[in-house]
């Protein structure tokens, strides 16, 4: 598939580069500035340009994909952005093999999302808002994807960051939307000051924050490595730990993954852009731009180590805690912190593509899951408002209510309608035959997550993983690695598991409420990116097929291993890739279908019924895991209360209690001080305090009528005092 | 148009005064005119040190727009003008701020004529401050210009605004009499109140050359006391913890127009004495142990991380929206002391200092001054836009307000985020900067002022949420508050534009400032 001949890049490259992420940028200002009145022009402002971004990047991404050699010497554009002394920092934007594959899917997956919102916020007062706030989003990321350097990837990381908090607290009037949104600013900012201390590291070492010329630069890295940091780190491993602090936060892996639950306060769609097109998909994204910094500390050192261990602990405590949950958002945002741990666990043992490949088709399924999602929980609103408008005999017009009321109505009405939570899983059932097009695409979407072999993306992405930790683990005798493989295939068993569960509770079975029976299928605009997304989350698993799978791979042919191929030149030292194996493709498959089988013999045999306990309740540690593990609760205990405590008592504590309190002392000391030396002042030198002061009196005179004298007579003697020392001091050493 | 040419910096300084007589000159009934006139005058000094900006040669650097004249031969002080890369920032900054404050000010119903009087007045001290090249002019300017601050504060303040202003006056005048003392010995020693002839080789004070020998102490002990004297007096107007305490009182009680002009400009003084006086008069103190095994650059990093943090911890714990504002200086302001000890310790004959982290540091520094005054200003007109409409400032009594007031609210953000540090904004690029520069300096105390960094993150996000989201409160059920209106967007907009505007090119600035603190450190 790569051409044999060199394929140069047409030279207007580097131009698309610097556009592609303008017109979002440029719609959010529009929107913010001048159309916010205008409900269908902002939408509209917005998803154009979200699709001519996709243009570009399309046109970008389609003139390099059979480049070979793109990734040492990739397409950059800078300038010089900051002066330093002598020298300047400059900053740009670049493409690379690693950012072009994000260039497809990025505005791909938010173009899908924005058209999706035009349906899904129809009704909100606050739309056009919405569409600024995402526009913005979306561009950030853009952004982030083109940079070609620290700085600026950092600057859209953090504006990413803004956005996800404004969009999470959007409904700003429901206390539990803004605390989320606080929550997940403050959460992610504990990985980010970490990730500007690396970035202030990195570039205090190398001089530059260039990926290329750091991370594609043999000298650098070696300097790096050779550098030593504290605890017998290189600064090499050090600077990666700290980036990867950002990763932790951005990617919510543990111990800072407690905010990506709670952000599903949002809107849906926000919930898709986080979950898959953006937010931890960047902090991914940036762990795998510094793979290099991993590999120049060495093989087993202590940063792979960590990376590893956070991202197969992250995996599977996700993995438990989306088994135990009701909340149809809650199940996937948890399976995202999951999946997300298998991307870094899969860095952090150096299954380098195998990380970017799942990362690509997560985001794809992800995105569907979460639209799909969006559409159930609008569909049993709607059901909702039905059957309420049917049993009530009014409010037939009301139908779509909903999104007023998440904006905290205030309408008496509407009061009992909070008792009803329309994403509980518990409150649905049967919606496969209210919204088939939802049920088709949540299926796949579903068995993507799953790993259903062969037929979806998210089989061939993890089989990848699976391969890089079997090969490292077993074959070669790693015990990291060895470690890694067995979390993530328990972890994968129970993906399979909740995923079935979910599907089962959600579509199948009888409605266990009225809204689930009175559910109807979404508007076309919401379910056209459905069907899109399903199509990738199918399919798009092909661009990476082993060379030797039985079948697949000779049907593929010069196709197989095109990401692997294509990501090939990113990396100065390739990794090790392992050979062909049967026996993690067996354990991956094995895994995913004995998940759905157990899931399906749980919930599936006899579905749920109205009122009936949830089996998992019966699992012996279900309160634990229901209760996220208590991480939240710890949290609060130890960090939260006592910085609350330190917060409020300290200005009154310090400050005024005991500054002051000294600084008050110290006054009185000097007043009696200070009468001394008026008694000095008066017998010596009267002539010119009075003549000064005279003079300071008239100068004053027309501030005189504002105020009794006092005030003004202590500050002109105070200052006739001053000029009196000068000029005593003046005459005295002349 | 010669008098421009070769007067300039003289035609910026006093046209205020100008300004002053006509404001005096005009009736007091004719507010608008009072208003609107002095708005307008005001935009003239701001053209021409626009225009100074602009043709400053940087290439060359150095002191530029040079003025001297006879002014006291007796004692060698000499009426002396000059900008560098450090001062011409912060003079644009001032004439900049001040037709913004004075905008904002149009709602003050007091007394007009007296207060937009005594806003020229303090804008002519302040430039003076900036602009002046000798150390008896500057004190001058630096002590004229408390006089009208006090009477800002006394009169057209707060509630509590007798005791703020006493203290704020106390405090600076305290500092302000050390300095004298200070400049009266390095006047004796070098025969001189040059400030550039004071920072070179032959006139620095206190050297074997310049000697300073009254009441039998040595040099030594004279060179303690001057330092010790232009340290406190500048740390105290930064603020610096823990000489902190006049600040919160004084920004909370001052009127709106007021405290901008506290919080934008007048703390700046603190920090360009550092780079104008303290460092260049005092090059090896700061690579100097003050107490057993720390130099005083690192005292002056503890103390500068301390303010990060406490700072921060403090404007978190208020529930006052003022002081929550004001005690943000203090935090932010932080991040100016800390690029001031990184660059200082690099001056330092003994220090291991590479140029490069010390020229990242004291830019930091500088923009850090501008971009604080930038966002600080703005958000201080932001509090005092909603406190005409509500009359109250205790953030518990808001609530829910971006429905009523939606403009408003996108502004809040904005410049909240502005002060925030949100990156795209100013104030990320001179954090970024101080915490580069000062990284491989004072690794620790920039790991542990990362705290104070994330604290800023709460109390932003508080004073936001307090303000804006959740249910609207109670009381602003039946009393609807009007959105702001387009004369306060006009005080607010031009300032959340050269956030935007530095935050996307900083260059703009930084080129400026990279020459001055290069010619500080060569």
């Amino acid at each position: 598939m790569f051409a044999e001949a060199p394929v140069t890049a047409p030279p207007y490259l580097a131009t698309l580069l610097w556009l592609a992420p303008l017109p979002p940028l440029v719609a959010f200002a529009l929107i913010a500035l001048f159309f916010n009145r205008y409900r269908q022009l902002s939408s509209t402002i917005a998803v154009v340009s979200m699709l001519a971004s996709t243009v570009m990047s399309f046109i970008v991404f389609f003139n390099v994909w059979q480049l070979k050699d793109l990734g040492k010497a990739p397409i950059r554009s800078t300038f010089p952005w900051l002066p330093t002394g002598d020298t300047v920092l400059n900053i740009g934007v670049g493409v690379d093999p690693l950012g072009a594959t994000f260039l497809f899917m990025v505005p791909l997956a938010c173009s899908l999302i924005f058209i999706y919102s035009t349906g899904y916020m129809a009704n909100d007062p606050y739309y056009s808002r919405f569409f600024a706030y995402l526009s913005l989003f979306g561009g950030s990321m853009m952004g982030l994807v083109v940079s070609d350097n620290l700085l600026t990837l950092f600057i859209f990381w953090e504006l990413m960051g803004f956005c996800s908090y404004s969009l999470i607290g959007f409904f700003f009037r429901k206390p539990s939307a803004y605390r989320a949104a606080v929550k997940a600013f403050m959460t992610t900012r504990v990985g980010d000051m970490l990730l500007l201390l690396g970035m202030a590291y990195l570039y205090t070492q190398t001089g530059t924050l260039s990926f290329h010329e750091i991370l594609h630069n043999e000298e650098v890295l070696t300097k790096l490595a050779e550098t030593p940091a504290v605890f017998g780190l290189s600064a090499a491993a050090a600077i990666a730990l700290l980036i990867f602090g950002g990763t932790v936060g951005k990617s919510a892996q543990w111990p800072l993954h407690v905010w990506l639950p709670d952000a599903m306060e949002g809107p849906t769609p926000v919930s898709a852009m986080i979950h898959a097109a953006t937010m931890v998909s960047a902090g991914v994204f940036m762990l795998l731009r510094f793979f290099p910094l991993l590999q120049a500390a060495g093989e087993h050192n202590t940063a792979f180590l960590v990376v590893a261990l956070i991202g197969a602990f992250t995996a599977f405590m996700g993995a438990t805690i989306a088994v135990a949950q009701y909340d149809i958002k809650r199940v996937l945002a948890f399976s995202t912190i999951s999946q997300l741990g298998f991307m870094v666990a899969a860095t952090g043992i150096g299954a380098y593509v195998a990380a970017a490949f799942h990362l690509l088709t997560h985001a794809f399924f992800k995105a569907l899951l979460f639209l799909a999602s969006g559409s159930v929980i609008h569909g049993v609103e709607h059901g909702h408002h039905a059957a309420h408008a049917h049993h009530a005999g009014h409010h037939g017009h009301s139908s779509h209510a909903g999104h007023e009321e998440e904006h905290g109505s205030e309408h008496e009405e509407h009061a009992h309608d909070h008792d009803f939570d329309p994403q509980d899983m518990r409150n649905m059932g049967g919606l496969a035959r209210r919204m088939p097009i939802t049920f088709a695409t949540f299926l796949i979407g579903g068995a993507a997550l799953a790993g259903v072999p062969f037929i979806t993306a998210g089989f061939w992405s993890k089989d990848e993983i699976f391969a890089d930790a079997y090969y490292h683990g077993l074959v070669k005798g790693d015990g990291l690695a060895t470690l890694v493989f067995v979390l993530l295939v328990l972890s994968a068993l129970m993906t399979a598991f909740y995923t079935t569960r979910q599907i089962v509770m959600t579509f199948l079975g009888e409605p266990r409420t009225e809204a689930a029976a009175h559910a109807e299928e979404s508007v076309p605009s919401m379910t056209f990116p459905l069907i899109v997304l399903a199509v990738f989350a199918l399919f798009i698993g092909f661009i990476n097929v082993p060379k030797d799978f039985p079948v697949f791979g000779a049907l593929v042919g010069g196709g197989a291993f095109w990401l692997k191929n294509f990501l090939a030149s990113m990396l100065l030292e390739k990794p090790e890739a392992p050979p062909f194996n049967a026996v993690p493709v067996l354990f991956s498959i094995v895994v995913a279908l004995g998940g759905i089988a157990l899931g399906y013999m749980v919930y599936g045999v006899r579905p749920l019924t109205a009122g009936q306990t949830d089996p998992v309740e019966r699992l012996p540690f279900f309160k634990f895991l229901h209760n996220r593990w208590y991480w939240d609760d710890l949290y609060r205990a130890i960090f939260v209360k006592p910085m609350q405590f330190i917060a409020d008592r300290y200005s009154e504590a310090v400050d005024r209690g005991v500054i002051d309190r000294i600084l008050e002392g110290g006054y009185a000391l000097g007043a009696r001080v200070t009468k001394g030396f008026a008694e000095f002042d008066r017998v010596v030198i009267t002539g010119f305090s009075d003549a000064v002061g005279r003079a300071f009196r008239a100068a004053g005179d027309w501030v005189r009528d504002l105020q009794t004298g006092q005030v003004q007579g202590y500050l002109l003697s105070s200052l006739a005092m001053a000029l009196v020392i000068l000029i005593v001091f003046i005459f005295l050493f002349q | 148009m010669s008098l421009l040419n070769t007067n300039i910096l003289s035609v910026i300084t006093f046209l205020p005064l100008v300004g002053m007589l006509l404001v005096l000159l005009t009736p007091p009934r004719a507010v608008r005119t009072i208003q609107w006139g002095s708005i307008a005058f005001s935009l003239i000094p701001l053209a021409l040190s626009i225009m100074l900006f602009v043709s400053y040669d940087q290439s060359q650097g150095g002191f530029q727009f040079v003025e001297r004249a006879t002014w006291f031969p007796q004692i060698n002080a000499t009426y002396q003008l000059g900008v560098d890369g450090i001062s011409l920032p912060l003079v644009v900054l001032t004439t900049f701020l001040t037709p913004l404050a004075m905008i904002i000010s149009t709602s003050v119903e007091k007394n007009p004529k007296a207060y937009y009087a005594l806003f020229f007045l303090l804008e002519t001290t302040v430039i003076g401050v900036f602009v002046a090249l000798d150390l008896i002019l500057f004190f001058i300017f630096y002590e004229i210009g408390l006089v009208p601050m006090f009477f800002l504060i006394n009169q057209w303040g707060g509630a509590n605004r007798r005791y703020a202003s006493f203290k704020f006056i106390l405090y600076t005048m305290f500092a302000s009499l050390g300095m004298l003392l200070a400049i009266q010995v390095i006047g004796l020693t070098s025969k001189s109140f040059d400030m550039v002839y004071l920072a070179s080789e032959a006139g620095r004070p206190f050297t074997e050359r310049n000697p300073a020998n009254f009441f039998g102490w040595d040099t030594s002990v004279w060179k303690a006391v001057a330092f010790v004297a232009f340290t406190i007096a500048f740390a105290l107007k930064i603020p610096i913890w823990p000489l902190h305490t006049w600040l919160p009182d004084a920004h909370t009680e001052a009127p709106t127009g007021g405290s901008m002009m506290l919080a934008g400009i007048l703390l700046k003084l603190g920090g360009y004495g550092f780079f104008r006086l303290v460092m260049p008069l005092f090059p090896d103190v700061f690579g100097q142990d003050l107490l057993p095994g720390l130099t005083f650059a690192q005292v002056l990093a503890i103390l500068a991380l301390l303010s990060i943090v406490l700072g921060a911890f403090a404007a978190w714990g208020q529930n006052d929206f003022k002081k929550l504002v004001a005690y943000s200086s203090i935090n932010h302001m932080g991040f100016v002391s800390m690029g001031i000890a990184a660059t200082g310790l690099a001056l330092s004959p003994s220090s291991t200092v590479r140029e490069i982290d010390a020229i990242i540091a004291g830019n930091g520094a500088v923009l850090q001054m501008v971009t604080h005054g930038l966002s600080s200003a703005a958000m201080f007109a932001m509090v005092g836009v909603l406190y005409d409409r509500a009359h109250t400032r205790d953030l518990n009594r808001y609530g829910g307000l971006w429905v009523m007031m939606p403009i408003y609210g996108a502004m809040l953000i904005f410049c909240a985020m502005g002060s925030l540090g949100l990156p795209g904004l100013s104030g990320f690029v001179s954090e970024f900067m101080v915490v580069r520069g000062a990284w491989p300096i004072f690794t620790l105390y920039t790991i542990l002022a990362m705290a104070g960094l994330l604290v800023t993150g709460i109390y932003i996000l508080k004073a936001i949420q307090k303000v804006l989201h959740g249910p609207l409160g109670e009381e602003w059920h039946h009393h609807k508050l009007p959105d702001i209106r387009f004369t306060e967007i006009l005080g607010v907009a031009p300032l959340m534009g050269a956030m935007l505007v530095l935050g996307v090119y900083p260059a703009l600035a930084l080129n400026l400032i990279n020459v001055g603190v290069q010619g500080l450190l060569r």
